[in-house]
């Protein structure tokens, strides 16, 4: 049965050797964006998932943003200060991103529960597409949540630029895929979801507490208190730290005074960098196979 | 080479650990052949259908699929490639058609070209008024024919199916062997299936029966049946094992314990019976004869029930 799939031949000793095979010329950018919509069009389909993602952050975000009003403090630069609300706000957004890009992954152990995976495994695709159509998926589903937020956010708080919101977009679009592809990561091997909640309770939680989100990272300066030493050294060294610090640069850089903030390029490098590595990470742990793979 | 091999197994073991799975197989299925492999569980089915469906890597020996060996040309290999798993595959969240479209797209397919195969797909499948429901509603049948219509929308020229019968009620069962058929034949793929239920077996052109991951008898179904000698009386005694040796003293016949009954097979049987209950009045509870099963078939291999082995893990 000659049966050619498409007019190209991939690989011409293959086929003078068996000419009756089928050829598959699996275009990988069509792999790549039905995995993702596949994601996105589950997410919506999940409506619970929607409410979870958006829902949590907001509600921290009212909450905290009034209720710590009268307690938060930072040196003002202009008139008046920074109220907690504005503070907090990048770190939502930030928090959107995780919860949004986390649960999307989680969904890799679905995916091997229902078999669906199986039959993407025994495909004629590479594997990285298959890991970029996963984390690409998750990742624009976290950034349109992000945006909404951030529309919200912006209708009753504060007047932002429209470059400005480019700016956040691109930020938000690379952190995205750094934290997807750590929930990658981290789902691939796992067997059930409930083993997920103490990683996001025990690592991903306090890796988002200690990105100057929720409190900004003290200065280093002379006659610091050893505690507060380390704490500092701990929010350098968290690459969330930069992602939230570049947006909020992006937001309005006249009030990162009075607290320990890299440059907007060093936000930029270092986030990107991270997500590149998280990327890595996860095609190369893709590659290995699973018991999970057996069910 | 378009009637060569399907598959060539050669020299194929596997262990997980300690427990061999697979020993030392060595086989060909035939293009355009309907192929079993009949075993109880344990007995090595999964592990070879996970090892010709590329999900993983030969340890040693080797596979090749219509000449593309694994796993240096996997790629290839699955190209060729249908494979319809026990567990579903479907995406519950998607309709039929979104199912049966994200896999065509991991096939190379798109545009006139996938929506003729698809419209022919659902067609042939009689789910086409059902494109737009969510797989998750559908009965179990219906779901295993859109499992079918994704691992036929590339037109593979092997289909690979692990116990492509379970979770369906026998209605349903029988439909989907119309269809394997159908699709053979007009489509002149080769079939290559798993399973543990004997009469599913019989579906087949050639069998392999597996046992302890050897390949213990390998022909067609007949064949195989016509290696058990004559008919199979079976026996029930309340002391079968005392029963089998005056069977053996007195008549000289091949007589054999299988779990708590008395086995014989003869030519002639129906003649025997008379033989047997006169000479051991009383003793016998009840007596059977039947034609060869493949059942038969599998004791007089294995030397123990089919079932047996399922029971004792």
């Amino acid at each position: 049965m000659a049966d050619s799939t498409t007019s190209e031949s991939v690989n011409s000793t293959n086929a003078e050797a068996n000419d009756d095979a089928n050829v598959v010329t699996v275009n990988s950018v069509a792999v790549v964006t039905t995995l993702a919509w596949r994601e996105i069009i589950r997410f919506f389909r999940q409506r619970n998932r929607v409410i979870g993602a958006v829902g949590q952050p907001i509600i921290f975000w009212l909450l905290f943003g009034t209720g710590l009003h009268g307690t938060f403090r930072l040196t003002p630069t202009g008139e008046g200060g920074q109220s907690f609300l504005d503070y907090y706000l990048p770190g939502t957004l930030v928090l959107i991103l995780l919860f949004t890009a986390i649960f999307a992954t989680i969904s890799i152990i679905e995916d091997r529960k229902e078999g669906f995976l199986q039959s993407v495994l025994v495909a004629p695709i590479p594997r990285w597409s298959m890991v970029l159509g996963k984390i690409l998926g998750g990742s624009i589903i976290a950034v349109a949540q992000g945006l909404l937020f951030l529309a919200l956010a912006l209708c009753i708080r504060m007047e932002v630029d429209v470059f400005a919101v480019l700016q956040i977009t691109a930020m938000l679009a690379v952190a995205a895929l750094g934290l997807t592809s750590l929930g990658f990561v981290i789902a691939w091997r796992m067997e059930s979801t409930q083993g997920f909640h103490a990683i996001m309770n025990l690592a991903l939680m306090p890796m988002w507490l200690l990105s100057g989100a929720f409190f900004p990272p003290p200065e280093l300066v002379a006659g610091l208190p050893i505690g507060q030493v380390i704490l500092h050294w701990t929010m350098r060294l968290n690459p969330v730290s930069y992602c939230v610090a570049g947006i909020r640069h992006m937001m309005d850089s006249a009030t990162l005074t009075g607290f320990w903030a890299p440059s907007l390029t060093e936000c930029w490098i270092v986030t990107s960098l991270a997500a590149l590595l998280a990327f890595g990470g996860a095609w190369m742990i893709a590659g290995q196979r699973t018991s999970g793979d057996l069910l | 080479m378009s009637n060569s091999a399907a598959i060539v197994v050669r020299d194929l073991s596997h262990s997980y650990g300690d427990r061999q799975a697979l020993c030392e197989l060595d086989l060909q299925i035939n293009a355009g052949e309907r192929f079993a492999f009949l075993g109880p569980n344990g007995g090595g089915k999964t592990t070879l259908f996970r090892l010709l469906s590329t999900l993983i890597r030969p340890q040693s020996g080797s596979i090749s699929i219509f000449g593309f060996e694994l796993p240096q040309q996997a790629m290839e290999a699955r190209a060729q490639l249908g494979v319809v798993f026990q567990a579903p595959s479907l995406d519950k969240k998607l309709t039929v058609l979104e199912n049966i479209r994200y896999q065509a797209a991991l096939y190379g397919l798109s545009g006139a070209l996938l929506n003729q195969r698809q419209t022919e797909m659902m067609q042939c499948l009689g789910i086409e008024d059902r494109a737009n429901e969510y797989t998750e509603k559908l009965s179990g049948g219906l779901r295993r024919r859109v499992e079918l219509a994704k691992g036929m929308i590339h037109r593979p020229r092997l289909l690979l199916l692990d116990e492509p019968s379970t979770g369906l009620d026998p209605g349903a069962r029988s439909d989907l062997w119309n269809f394997l058929r159908q699709l053979q034949q007009d489509m002149k793929v080769t079939i290559v299936f798993t399973t543990h239920i004997l009469e599913e077996a019989d579906q087949a052109d050639r069998i392999a029966i597996l046992d302890e991951g050897k390949v213990v008898a390998l022909d067609s179904p007949d064949a195989l049946r016509a290696t058990v000698g004559g008919d199979a009386i079976t026996i029930d005694s309340a002391d079968p094992a005392a029963l089998l040796q005056d069977i053996r003293d007195k008549f000289d016949v091949a007589a054999s314990l299988v779990g708590a009954q008395v086995r014989l097979e003869l030519p002639d049987g129906q003649l025997w019976i008379p033989r047997l209950m006169d000479a051991f009045p009383g003793r016998i509870q009840s007596i059977t004869l039947g034609r060869p099963t493949l059942e038969d078939v599998f004791i007089s291999k294995t030397g123990h029930r089919f079932w047996q082995e399922a029971e004792d893990q």
